[in-house]
């Protein structure tokens, strides 16, 4: 177990392709990391930079106290799981764990034992004799993150661990996987393309854009208090309505709709104003803004109306018990709105 | 799976079809095979005048021949010689190339070049470069003192056909061999190398046994090439010479047959090889799909 120090990170490949642009993180002891944003976004090279699968172009990298820029992966005691699992398909489950104890030269009885817990933990004890191929995706998955544990790393690092599962299995892991890491307490990083997956794993989400560190904080932080439209839009489903509006007077107007009054704090001018889709609910009788419905998804526990105020797309989540109509009248919470810059896209700060 | 069927309007359409490819099979292939089959139990004269049927007696004389005795001794060291040499260097190069970042397609389409060269002339090339009076190579090796001479000493010569029968062949193989590389998903070695193994130890334990299917393939199709298709290369070079040395059995068959017009004892050693061919191609089915265990 050791904290991680990413110190302006950077990553340009060969080609000049800029992969990850001045990244700084400060990763403490056992904590769970998510690493999220969408393909291209630099998130998978920041992980393999951390295992030493790719070099560092510039900037540092620290596991405990040790500078590892220049350190082989296989000095830097870190374990990697795979979105392709990549188990070794010629050895049986125990070979699979035991590898890389042998080639540390851990002695025969401790690799036992070692095995034999980790495969305990992980329930994957009656499947020790077979060869992955002979394994469902579920059990390849365990096998991969047995791999991990008996190592005993300093670090876990995952790379989209959970993408090749079905969605119900998916979810299923995903909660095992947060138990055993605050279990064995270790420091872990994990890639994924799934804010939901960000949302239900991690300590603290770093949501990352172009190379670029976007935002860093606890989920429910982030979630409520977005640094930017791109995070806005990404965190949270179904994304946050993001639309065109003018402030003036503290009234919030979208496309000449005045949603909101009594807003302080906010310069008069163009904005981007967010909703979340909760933060619309019907109006009172008599009262509210005109919401012509396009059309309906089901979820169950929730129903997203999707629909539109001036021409402007917006979703409300309501609840299913609420009567429906073509045309609705909507409130928005004045004190949930949020505001970004029209150019930048940045939080303004109120 | 569901396969798209084509159904055709004329019964015979398909049969016409087939005709062209079928024809070239049994004149060329089923018809002379047949004939060897026949004549291995006959006994010609050598202009073809009278015919007898001997029975099983050609096979009986060739188990008390020593010239196909030494023939059988001198195969069973070339045809693996060749076998070892050729899929080693195939692989050898496959992985260097796999290793490389740079230039690996100028040096991939170097080292398939060899393949496209006729064996009768890759054998007359080898001739020229270890020939004992002109060659490049046995200058060199008097420089460090050994004098090469593949006309009088019978194991140059077989070091000479090993080499020239191998070189074409390493092409072929390294093909082969670098699809497999290709195959290996590259996080299986990333997450070898995370488990602390090093380069060597990775190919040894992660890539090499990964491979296997691919070098048992190799090590039989070449084995039947070493057996059946080295004729060009130990004819444009030593002749099966010095004193039978490399007198291999595809080579004895031409020699007993077309030279000593021995046609019965030549039609029973190739009807001997078919055999052989068959055996192997049976071992490399039933064993391919044993041994792929994952």
């Amino acid at each position: 177990m050791s904290a991680i120090e990413i110190t302006g990170v950077s990553k340009v490949y060969a080609g000049g392709v800029r992969a990850v642009s001045d990244v700084s993180l400060s990763i403490a002891e056992g904590e769970f990391i998510v690493l999220v944003g969408p393909s291209g976004c630099g998130k998978s090279t920041l992980l393999r930079m951390l295992a030493g699968l790719e070099t560092i172009t510039s900037g540092t990298v620290s596991i405990g106290s040790r500078v590892v820029n220049e350190i082989d992966p296989a000095a830097r005691n870190i374990a990697m799981v795979f979105q392709n699992y990549a188990l070794y398909p010629h050895m049986s489950v125990y070979d699979n764990l035991a590898y890389g104890l042998r080639n540390r030269g851990v002695p025969k009885a401790d690799i036992d034992a070692r095995v034999a817990e980790a495969a305990r933990m992980l329930e994957i004890e009656p499947y020790l004799t077979r060869k992955p191929k002979q394994l469902s995706g579920g059990q390849r998955q365990r096998v991969a993150m047995g791999r991990a544990i008996v190592r005993k790393p300093d670090a876990f690092l995952f790379d989209e661990p959970l993408s090749n599962l079905d969605a119900k299995l998916r979810v299923s892991m995903r909660g095992e996987i947060r138990q055993l890491q605050r279990r064995l307490g270790v420091t872990s990083v994990y890639v994924t393309h799934d804010q939901l997956e960000a949302m239900t794993l991690a300590d603290r989400i770093v949501v990352l854009n172009g190379g670029r560190i976007e935002q860093v904080g606890r989920p429910l932080d982030v979630y409520h208090n977005p640094a930017s439209t791109f995070v806005a839009s990404f965190i949270g489903s179904p994304a946050m309505n993001l639309a065109e509006a003018e402030v003036m007077g503290g009234s919030v107007a979208i496309g000449g709709q005045v949603v909101a009054n009594g807003i302080s704090g906010v310069k008069d001018g163009k904005l981007i104003v967010g909703l979340r889709a909760e933060d619309i609910q019907p109006a009172a009788p008599g009262t509210g803004v005109p919401f012509a419905v396009r059309y309906i998804e089901e979820l169950g526990a929730l129903r997203l109306v999707h629909g539109s105020v001036e021409g402007r797309h917006l979703t409300m989540a309501l609840s299913p018990d609420l009567p429906l109509a073509d045309e609705m009248k909507v409130a928005v919470a004045a004190d949930r709105l949020h505001f970004f810059e029209d150019d930048s896209g940045r939080r303004m700060t109120r | 799976m569901q396969t798209k069927r084509t159904v055709f309007g004329n019964r015979l359409l398909p049969y016409a079809f087939l005709f062209p490819q079928l024809a070239v099979t049994v004149i060329f292939f089923l018809w002379p095979a047949g004939q060897a089959v026949i004549q291995s139990f006959q006994r010609e004269d050598a202009f073809g005048l009278s015919t007898t049927w001997v029975g099983l007696a050609n096979y009986a004389d060739l188990l008390h021949d020593p010239t196909y005795l030494n023939s059988l001794k001198v195969t069973a060291i070339f045809a693996p010689a060749v076998t070892l040499l050729s899929v080693g260097l195939g692989l050898v190069f496959a992985v260097c190339l796999d290793r490389l970042v740079r230039g690996s397609r100028i040096y991939a389409a170097l080292l398939v070049w060899p393949y496209a060269v006729a064996p009768a002339v890759a054998g007359i090339m080898w001739w020229f470069l270890f020939n004992p009076s002109i060659g490049l190579l046995p200058y060199l090796l008097a420089a460090v003192g050994y004098r090469w001479d593949h006309s009088l000493q019978p194991t140059d010569a077989m070091i000479l056909v090993v080499i020239a029968a191998s070189w074409k062949q390493v092409s072929y193989n390294f093909l082969f061999f670098m699809a497999g590389l290709q195959a290996i998903p590259k996080s299986m070695i990333e997450a070898a190398a995370i488990d602390g193994a090093g380069p060597v130890k990775r190919f040894f334990t992660i890539v090499f046994p990964l491979l296997s299917p691919t070098t048992f393939f190799l090590a039989v199709i070449n084995l039947v090439y070493a057996m059946f298709d080295t004729f060009p290369v130990i004819h444009a070079t030593t002749g099966g010479n010095p004193a039978q040395s490399t007198n291999i059995l595809v080579y004895k068959v031409f020699v007993d047959g077309f030279i000593g017009l021995n046609l019965g004892s030549s039609a029973a050693q190739s009807v001997v090889l078919m055999a052989i061919v068959v055996t192997l191609t049976v071992i490399q089915f039933k064993w391919v799909e044993r041994k792929v265990n994952y």
